[in-house]
């Protein structure tokens, strides 16, 4: 039987897989919320979510909009702020995970989330890097959701909010980081890993039904798409979870598939 | 009972506080964080003064952060982030603002504002980090020649140093402190002898207090001393930081604050869908801001029924099952 499914349920689905039980997350809103949420009730009960704001691992019965919501204040081991919350962000005994989101993507992860055009004199002005540059730097690991659009992965983007593999090979470590960098980029058509040592981006998944080629051809750069294999689809179980009990208002998920 | 009596001289009306401890030009940091215990009542009576040309940090900044901006008020901005998560992932002014060049922006990462108001609230020069090495946050100046060494603005955004300590290259980012002039903080309790407490998360407001040279504290209850004394566990800052304290009640609104209120989804949708438009934006200015004198009117307009639907309850501190879309 098929079954289907949205991009945002795959999305948060296919993030979710690659945490580890015992994860420490460092969540934003939006899909990194669902993802760390499904992954805490299918595979990975031990993982726990806390947010820059300060709030540890709260017990999330409903979805927070923001860092800032409320709702990432009840139920916490501990409630705290920005320094403390940045303290296990970098931990050097954690194995943080974060989650993130931007606007353009280039080969080597590197991300942004501030500008289109001359940070001067900006085409288009986003927010701003806020926590993600601390957790491209400092984390443990980063997963990034991005679009799969030829505008969102150039071969060079606008401003680097978050630094990723920077130039690729040994760069990150020469600039001064001592562990992360990006591990996974999860689009709406697939998963893209990183090379070990090149640390170029290559398509490890694609989704059923989504040929490597239309990944490729979303890119705005070359993908090597030859390692790549396709992801298994959502179980029954899965998507229950992620409808039934992670996002029952479908805040975050939005329609369900027609 | 509280008895304000024993607040003295600290114990004023938002047109008292902004009168008194804000000027123009001044360097202002906004306590809260995007949807969350902004210093609302100070920020609509800063624009109803008109003041001018302020200097504003921050971490990650939302609704007072936008209207300040959109109203005039603000020449620069160093923050880590612009906007409201889901009802505003941009800051809708803010954008507008920075797009046309009315303000200008110097970016940093949440951390690195954070750790330079640390800096300022323990009276060091700076502080050494290891995040953004190679990024354009720190590559990139969004201040030039003519505002860095001048007034509070130091001459480098950053510098990356070598840790003094090592035996070998290890790179450092050396930031800059931060004390502003003055810290605007919105918490649920003062205290009748202005010992502060803050339920929820604090967010960076701690710092943010104890590194300016004054601090303006809004409150939803003044309450006495003695019952935030018999669990000082939980207090915030100690009365002689503050300067002023302005009861306020849902002083946050449209923001949240924690076991009082939610944020308030309804407006914020209606701030978005009005707020993009130039000559909607000033309607808003004209109906919520200089047309409204004083909190009580504030919150008539706002209306009993919405004020009900986000009232917090009391044991979890949000107000569950709100209709958020």
């Amino acid at each position: 039987m098929s079954t289907t499914y949205t991009d945002k349920e795959i999305m948060a689905l296919a993030a979710g897989r690659l945490v580890s039980n015992g994860d420490i997350l460092f969540a934003g809103t939006g899909l990194s919320m669902l993802a760390a949420t499904v992954a805490k009730r299918v595979h990975a009960p031990q993982a726990v979510v806390f947010f820059e704001t300060g709030g540890i691992d709260p017990t999330l019965e409903e979805l927070p909009l923001a860092v800032a919501d409320p709702r990432v204040m009840t139920g916490t081991c501990m409630n705290s702020g920005l320094i403390d919350a940045f303290s296990l962000l970098i931990h050097r005994r954690l194995r943080t995970i974060a989650f993130l989101g931007a606007a353009q993507i280039d080969p080597y992860g590197n991300i942004n989330s501030t500008c289109l055009g001359d940070y001067q004199k900006p085409r288009v002005r986003f927010p701003g890097c806020g926590g993600a540059c601390d957790a491209m730097s400092q984390a443990f690991g980063v997963i990034i959701f991005m679009q799969q659009e030829k505008k969102r992965f150039v071969e060079k983007v606008d401003y680097i909010s978050s630094p990723g593999w920077l130039t690729g090979g040994d760069a990150r470590a020469k600039a001064g980081f001592k562990r992360g960098g990006p591990f996974a980029v999860v689009t709406n058509q697939g998963v893209m890993r990183f090379h070990e040592q090149t640390k170029r981006m290559y398509l490890h998944e694609y989704y059923p039904g989504v040929s490597p080629q239309a990944i490729a051809d979303n890119c705005g750069f070359a993908l090597d798409v030859g390692r790549a294999r396709e992801a298994q689809a959502p179980s029954e179980v899965e998507l229950k979870i992620l409808r039934e009990e992670v996002d029952p208002c479908r805040l975050i998920l939005g329609p369900l598939p027609a | 009972m509280a008895n304000c009596a024993t607040l003295g001289d600290k114990l004023m009306s938002p047109e008292e506080a902004v009168r008194r401890f804000i000027k123009d030009g001044d360097m202002i940091a906004l306590g809260g964080f995007t949807v969350n215990r902004n210093p609302m009542v100070i920020g609509r009576e800063i624009i109803r003064q008109g003041k001018k040309d302020l200097h504003l940090v921050m971490h990650s900044h939302g609704q007072a952060m936008d209207l300040l901006v959109g109203a005039g008020c603000v020449a620069r901005l160093e923050l880590a982030y612009g906007g409201t998560g889901r009802f505003a992932p941009t800051g809708i002014r803010f954008r507008k603002a920075v797009q046309s060049g009315q303000v200008k922006v110097e970016d940093y990462s949440n951390f690195h504002m954070s750790l330079r108001f640390l800096a300022g609230s323990l009276n060091l020069p700076y502080i050494p980090c290891r995040s953004g090495f190679a990024s354009d946050v720190l590559q990139q100046w969004g201040f030039g020649p003519e505002l860095r060494g001048t007034g509070k603005i130091p001459r480098d955004k950053a510098i990356i140093g070598q840790n003094p300590f090592a035996q070998e290259d290890d790179p450092v980012v050396l930031l800059p402190a931060l004390n502003p002039d003055v810290a605007l903080v919105h918490a649920q309790y003062v205290g009748d002898d202005g010992t502060v407490r803050i339920k929820g998360l604090t967010f960076l407001d701690v710092e943010q207090a104890k590194s300016a040279d004054r601090v303006i504290v809004t409150c939803e209850e003044i309450v006495p001393a003695h019952t935030l004394r018999e669990d000082p566990d939980q207090n915030t800052l100690p009365p002689f930081l503050i300067d002023a304290v302005v009861p306020t009640p849902y002083g946050a609104h449209p923001t949240a604050c924690h076991y009082f209120y939610d944020y308030d989804p309804r407006h914020l949708n209606y701030y978005r869908a009005v707020a993009g438009d130039d000559d909607g934006f000033r309607r808003y200015l004209d109906e919520w801001v200089y047309a409204l004198d004083s909190q009580e009117a504030y919150l008539t307009k706002v209306g009993a029924a919405d004020l009900i639907n986000i009232r917090a309850n009391t044991k979890v501190g949000y107000a569950p099952g709100l209709d958020r879309r």
